[in-house]
């Protein structure tokens, strides 16, 4: 137990801790870009391996808490580590890798020097951070600070370059996570009114002897908090409008990363909090509309980005889907479908960037021919296209196909309407990806109503930049190697995880039987004495 | 324990305020919304915390009963520093929305009036 124990103990604050120093570094050497891209790169490689070591450790020992600086459960700050927040730590920490690649290929072929890159790095790696210590807290208020590092730096990512556009998106963007943030810690307050702790394990202890309804008040403020970050249906219409400003890796990173952080802070509270049966019906009916209502969103866009963005809101359905049903096989396929949702939806967003740069546009109203001229994007596109609308090779169907077995084995009508509503989104996302198709890639570009424009230039951190004929464009866009290649080694991975599906579910699984029985996660933090915390 | 009904009353009364104005469409009257809304949930905490008139630090004889809860002060300071630091970052979004639109007022996504406006383009016979 000992020296095992002490490996974690030292990795654990590992992801938190390199991003924050390399921030630190890249910042003193803000003027020297390519410095700051080692450093980048460098840094998050190490938090993938130090994630992955931490997903194989918490597979083989289960969960595990550290106790930062020494101090002892209720007064000091918890880490915990279990298979869950390992999962999400190594799927999230691979994807802010690929994405800074991403980012770094498309300035070495812009040039630096106009790109407001001094403040880009950092903040990205800040974000980072703000991602790890969500995934890693074992305290209510140590997650409030871990959302609100991420979105402090997702504010500024947003907004970079502040033209006219990303200030009016930023704007609301800003006011709507300002707003969740501040019932989050409303949230806060009446937990630790009813419990007097934080400490996520002693919550669990003491929650339980509180009366129902006050557990149940508690726990729909949370809700409401987490509900509005992870974009579920009536709390979702802030993304669409935020989120297609950005820069393309921004967006990528966003889309993947910032909703499944709340879908993740769901899952942990509903495990921890147990709360009414009510609570399970509300989340099937939300995540029914949300499904739906996202994905008739989508069909309306023309916008490739938007289109995505709704795409996006509609599949956290699926998450919730598998939450609401409470039961082991519905965690466990929420845990695959959220591994498997943030490496598809982020490698599409990152296509989305290699098209504004081959075709100079993002809009279905211009594009066309794409797929004569780069079969090599068309297939990038296809894969994880066909992916999130759930063809049978690839994860999007394995994560499905466990989510429509949980609601089917859960055999109550709701269930069954969900599962009726998770096929018919799932065949709309294929008609959205379809159409997508039809237009950008397939038709000829003279077709296009749009067509004859494109913009003068690729857009990079900064959007500044004008419509000119398509055939007098400057830079034809050529797709730079790096960000081909950061795209496609993100398709590779989400491939990765169908060749890989068994031992993955397997541990989506083993998360799942974790998150059932609330009594591992607390006796891991508070011991086998547990009497001493009530 | 024995809640103070003055400062939830003063609580909701911030929250009222602070969402009438957060509902507002010029960014300055969001923030000052927001700044209250925080204020009060600052003070839920801080009730939260149990009464007041102790100091949260006494030497280590002193019994738990004569010190106020520290750690809702800590939270609260935690609170206030994040607030205070996104405020200072909706202030500079706020100059310079106003240096490039020179209004204070947030517009809708033209974006999305553009897809709801065009059915009316593209089929105007109906």
């Amino acid at each position: 137990m000992s020296s095992e124990f002490g490996v974690l103990a030292f990795l654990a604050p590992l992801p938190v801790l390199i991003p924050l120093l390399a921030a630190a570094i890249t910042l003193i050497f803000g003027r020297r870009p390519r410095l700051q891209s080692l450093v980048t790169l460098i840094a998050l490689t190490a938090v993938v391996a130090v994630c992955a070591a931490l997903l194989y450790l918490a597979d083989r020992d289960g969960t595990t808490a550290v106790q930062v600086g020494g101090w002892d459960t209720p007064i000091g700050i918890t880490l915990v580590v279990d298979r869950l927040s390992a999962v999400m730590l190594l799927v999230s920490s691979i994807v802010l890798l690929v994405v800074s690649v991403y980012g770094a290929g498309q300035n070495i072929r812009d040039g630096d020097e106009r790109q407001p890159t001094s403040i880009y790095r950092p903040t990205y790696l800040v974000l980072t951070a703000g991602v790890s210590t969500t995934f890693l807290a074992g305290d209510l208020f140590n997650l409030f600070v871990g959302f609100e590092i991420l979105l402090g730096a997702s504010f500024v990512l947003l907004t970079v370059g502040a033209t006219a556009e990303r200030v009016r998106a930023g704007v609301a963007y800003v006011m709507v996570s300002m707003l969740s943030s501040l019932i989050f810690l409303v949230g806060i307050a009446l937990a630790y009114a009813v419990t007097g702790t934080l400490n996520l394990a002693q919550l669990a202890l003491r929650i339980g002897e509180a009366p129902e309804g006050v557990r149940n008040a508690v726990y729909a403020v949370l809700l409401v908090a987490f509900g509005i970050k992870a974009a579920i249906f009536p709390l979702s219409n802030w993304l669409p409008d935020s989120y297609p400003t950005a820069p393309a890796p921004v967006t990528a990173v966003f889309a993947g990363l910032l909703t499944k952080v709340g879908v993740y802070a769901i899952i942990r509270t509903h495990a921890l909090f147990f709360p009414d049966q009510g609570f399970d019906t509300l989340l099937l009916v939300a995540g029914l509309l949300t499904m739906l209502v996202g994905i008739f969103g989508a069909i309306a866009q023309s916008d490739i980005r938007r289109l995505l963005s709704f795409t996006l809101v509609s599949h956290i359905g699926y998450m919730l889907f598998g939450i609401g049903l409470a039961s082991e096989a519905g965690l466990g396929g929420a845990v695959y479908y959220v591994a498997h949702h943030i490496l598809v939806q982020t490698a599409l967003f990152l296509v989305v960037g290699l098209i504004e740069r081959q075709a100079g546009s993002v809009s279905l109203r211009r594009l066309g021919g794409l797929a004569g001229a780069s079969p090599l994007l068309g297939l990038l596109f296809l894969i994880p296209a066909l992916n999130l609308g759930g063809i049978p090779p690839f994860s999007g169907f394995i994560g499905k196909v466990a989510l429509l077995q949980a609601g089917a084995a859960d055999g109550g009508w709701l269930a069954w309407v969900l599962v009726a509503g998770a096929v018919v989104t799932s065949l709309l996302t294929l008609y959205v990806v379809a159409l997508v198709w039809s237009k950008a890639f397939w038709r000829p570009r003279s077709e296009a109503p749009e067509g004859h424009l494109a913009m003068a230039r690729p857009a990079n951190l900064v959007e500044e930049t004008t419509d000119v004929l398509y055939d007098e464009r400057t830079d034809p866009g050529r797709m730079p190697a790096l960000m081909v290649a950061a795209t496609t080694a993100l398709v590779l991975v989400g491939f990765a995880l169908t060749v890989l599906a068994g031992p993955i579910l397997g541990i989506a699984d083993r998360a799942a039987a974790e998150l059932d029985n609330p009594g591992v996660y607390v006796s891991a933090v508070l011991g086998d004495d547990q009497e001493a915390y009530r | 324990m024995t809640a103070n009904l003055t400062l939830l009353i003063i609580v909701g009364v911030l929250v009222a305020c602070g969402v009438y104005l957060i509902l507002e469409r010029s960014v300055t009257k969001m923030l000052l919304g927001m700044i209250l809304f925080g204020n009060a949930v600052n003070l839920l905490i801080l009730t939260v915390g149990g009464p007041a008139g102790n100091p949260p630090l006494r030497n280590a004889e002193a019994a738990d009963t004569d010190m106020a809860d520290p750690l809702a002060q800590a939270m609260v300071l935690t609170a206030i520093v994040i607030t205070m630091g996104l405020t200072a970052f909706v202030l500079a979004l706020a100059y310079r929305a106003r240096m490039l639109t020179t209004t204070d007022d947030v517009p809708d996504d033209p974006e999305d009036a553009d897809v709801a406006g065009r059915r009316e383009r593209e089929d105007p016979e109906d």
